[in-house]
């Protein structure tokens, strides 16, 4: 300090005279001191740059290898065929509707629940600040917690999905997909019916109350359904007695036939326990982003400027009309693209929806919230796996799609963050 | 030096414009003609906590209404703290807790059942660096009354004009209403935060350090907008600026390490002032 000329010293230092008109004096101690020469140090500085922009062209080239890779052997099997074929055994009819569907659905229900969730946390957290000691503790342990889980391995939330979701800790019977018809389970929106057989639009259906009626034996009088859902009075023959030749034969059978148990689900089927269904897998997805979602949106929320809450909390709002008409909208691109690279890295994520859905042959997309489903990344394994060098190639072409969606959410997170970024202070 | 008072669109009574020009002449301003004014706010015995740290030591101030109350002091001496507490501000510091007496009327501000939304209407603040919510013009000054208020479109507009007006704004922005705030400059943006403190009708405005984060021309503004605003609000202002204290205060209170060193009229603390601290500080012997 007391080598700069202009400086007023105090105390002390006061005492001294000082040494206004002799530069000597007036650099003290760093009289005898060298200077570096600026040579050395922009060397070391240009070394720096070109190490930046070799690591980064090297991941760059690794980047483009792998797409290179990729587009060469999936481009020519990118066909409209593999969007709306079901997987089929013949890999020139293959297609991998169904599984992005599947992901379509579980990132759509998992993003629903994901964001009210991980944002109410967030300003639970960042916003309603506890002022006890008590208070505070409990929040650190809660802190902790959500940063521990965001390093958790993904299967281990499958795990998890698979006792708490899917069989529901065994608290409400067996899960519907078990096939255990025996045992009894809360669900709506689903009828059951005794089919006696069914060949194109000749079918006798009978309507039963539950999965655990005992099965219907025909019997003459009895009221059933046609496959157009009338009522209709099947005849019953007894064993050995002809068939009718004429139409009538569509309401025939026999005393002897044996019924099969039917499900109807409507689209808003709901049962309990979930059982391997789409809502599982998305509840079990939302486990594996909630820490990622709740760590980003409250670096968001903590990059509002304090001064905007104080001058909210100056004008008499309460804290929930400061979180939502000053904190919220101004932390809101922070959240959302924090948000929708969560939902990129759902996406992408294989092992708990593994041990959720498992590897079956899913035809279609899901029509209610239990139903069967698979996503992307399972087809693909589900490919790579085979030995045929053409499903392999699919699964190239299947890539490309995955990647094709992944970009387009995260070019949806571009868009929002700048038309809704606005300077804050 | 540019004079703000020419972009006013209501001429102020030309009675403030000499009292300031007498200021600058004298560094005071004609406070004892004023001095018979009702308490707004008594405090009696006030003592506050941060944690462990006493920040404030038995302080005992009677806030005259309608009238312009400068706290003045070195840094940490308590000034913000007794701001802070008039309005509650201090109710998110963790830590932070006091004892005494703080009445404003019959409002008891130190009780916990004090409803500090309500209190918080009723005593306006004003901050150092101007924090204009990311928002419209409109919308800023609108913030306040939607939260409190129920009323029209058109009776919005009113307050958002009137508000706009009695803060000094309205010529330079009525045209940009729309406009986002943080457009503005800073001391239009301060003068922005005024009437949006003014616009939900607050008895008290407290003022921390309003000009320090402007440049000369815009604290001109905003010191007469302090002059003139006293008519109908009583003021508190906590100020490093001596000059500031002398030219927009009628009552000076000297802080020191947390005590209250001296009060009285503006013009007794700054030429005859009681206690030698308060003489080293306005004379800028320390500070």
């Amino acid at each position: 300090m007391a080598n700069t000329p202009d400086s007023s010293p105090s105390g002390a230092a006061e005492t001294q005279p000082r040494a206004l008109g002799s530069n000597a004096t007036a650099r003290g101690p760093l009289e005898s001191v060298e200077l570096l020469s600026g040579q050395p140090r922009r060397r070391r500085d240009r070394r720096f740059r070109l190490l930046c922009i070799g690591t980064a062209a090297f991941s760059v080239l690794i980047l483009v290898g792998l797409l290179g890779s990729i587009l060469i052997q999936g481009l020519p099997h990118l066909t409209w065929t593999l969007t709306t074929n079901g997987p089929e055994p013949d890999p020139q009819r293959a297609g991998i509707r169904p599984a992005v569907f599947g992901t379509l659905w579980v990132c759509l229900i998992c993003g629903l629940l994901t964001l009210p969730i991980g944002v109410a946390t967030a300003i639970l957290l960042e916003e309603y600040q506890p002022k006890s000691r008590i208070g505070r503790f409990l929040y650190g342990i809660i802190q902790l917690n959500i940063t521990n889980l965001a390093g958790v391995p993904s299967v281990v939330y499958g795990l998890l999905g698979l006792t708490a979701f899917v069989s529901m800790f065994g608290l409400f019977g067996t899960a519907a997909s078990d096939q255990d018809t025996q045992t009894s389970r809360y669900e709506i929106g689903v009828r059951y019916f005794d089919q006696f057989f069914s060949e194109g639009e000749r079918a006798i259906l009978i309507p039963v109350d539950s999965a655990s009626a005992p099965m219907t034996q025909p019997v003459a009088g009895m009221t059933a359904l046609n496959f157009y859902g009338e009522e209709i009075q099947p005849t019953v023959l007894s064993p050995g007695q002809p068939l009718p030749t004429d139409e009538t034969l569509q309401y025939t059978l026999y005393a002897d036939a044996e019924a099969g148990r039917i499900t109807q689900q409507a689209w808003y089927y709901f049962s309990l326990p979930l059982g391997r269904g789409v809502l599982a897998g998305a509840l079990t997805l939302m486990l594996v982003i909630l820490p990622v979602v709740i760590i980003s949106s409250q670096e968001a929320l903590r990059a509002v400027p304090g001064s905007l809450r104080a001058g909210a909390l100056g004008l008499g709002a309460t804290q929930w009309q400061v979180v939502w008409n000053v904190t919220l909208p101004s932390a809101m691109p922070g959240i959302l693209t924090g948000s929708i690279l969560a939902m990129s890295r759902a996406i992408g994520e294989t092992a708990p929806i593994l041990i959720i859905a498992g590897i079956v042959y899913i035809s279609r997309a899901p029509q209610h919230l239990m139903d069967d489903f698979t996503v992307m990344p399972l087809q693909l394994f589900n490919w790579i796996s085979r030995p045929q060098e053409d499903f392999h190639s699919l699964a190239a072409a299947g890539i490309i799609l995955l990647l094709g969606i992944l970009l387009s959410f995260n070019a949806v997170a571009v868009l929002i963050r700048q038309k809704l970024h606005k300077p804050l202070s | 030096m540019p004079d703000p008072l020419t972009t006013r669109g209501a001429s102020p009574p030309s009675s403030l414009e000499s009292p300031r020009e007498a200021t600058f002449a004298a560094g005071l301003n004609s406070a004892p003609s004023r001095s018979t004014a009702q308490t707004a706010i008594e405090i009696r015995d006030l003592n506050a906590w941060y944690g462990e740290f006493q920040s404030l030591r038995n302080i005992s101030l009677d806030i005259p209404a309608n009238r312009v109350t400068a706290l003045i002091g070195p840094s940490g001496c308590g000034k913000s703290t007794l701001l802070r507490w008039i309005n509650r501000m201090n109710d998110t510091i963790p830590g932070a807790r006091a004892s005494g007496t703080l009445q404003l009327g019959d409002t008891d501000l130190l009780a916990r059942t004090t409803d500090v939304v309500d209190l918080r209407r009723r005593i306006g603040i004003v901050f150092q660096r101007p924090n204009p919510f990311p928002k419209s013009i409109f919308d800023n000054v609108a913030f306040g009354p939607r939260l409190h208020m129920r009323m029209t479109r058109s009776q919005l507009q009113d307050v958002v004009e009137w508000a706009l007006r009695k803060a000094a704004v309205w010529d330079e922005v009525k045209d940009r209403l729309g406009a986002p705030a943080l457009g503005l400059s800073g001391g239009q943006q301060q003068r922005l935060c005024i009437a949006r403190a003014i616009a939900i009708g607050p008895e008290v405005l407290l003022m921390d350090e309003p000009c320090s984060a402007l440049d000369p021309a815009s604290t001109l503004a905003v010191e007469d907008l302090i002059f003139e605003l006293r008519e109908q609000y009583t003021i508190v202002i906590v100020t490093h600026n001596m000059q500031q204290a002398a030219r927009c205060s009628d009552q000076t209170a000297f802080f020191y390490e947390g005590r209250l060193i001296e009060v009285g009229p503006t013009t007794g603390v700054f030429t005859k002032p009681k206690q030698k601290q308060t003489e080293d500080y306005v004379s800028g012997k320390f500070g």
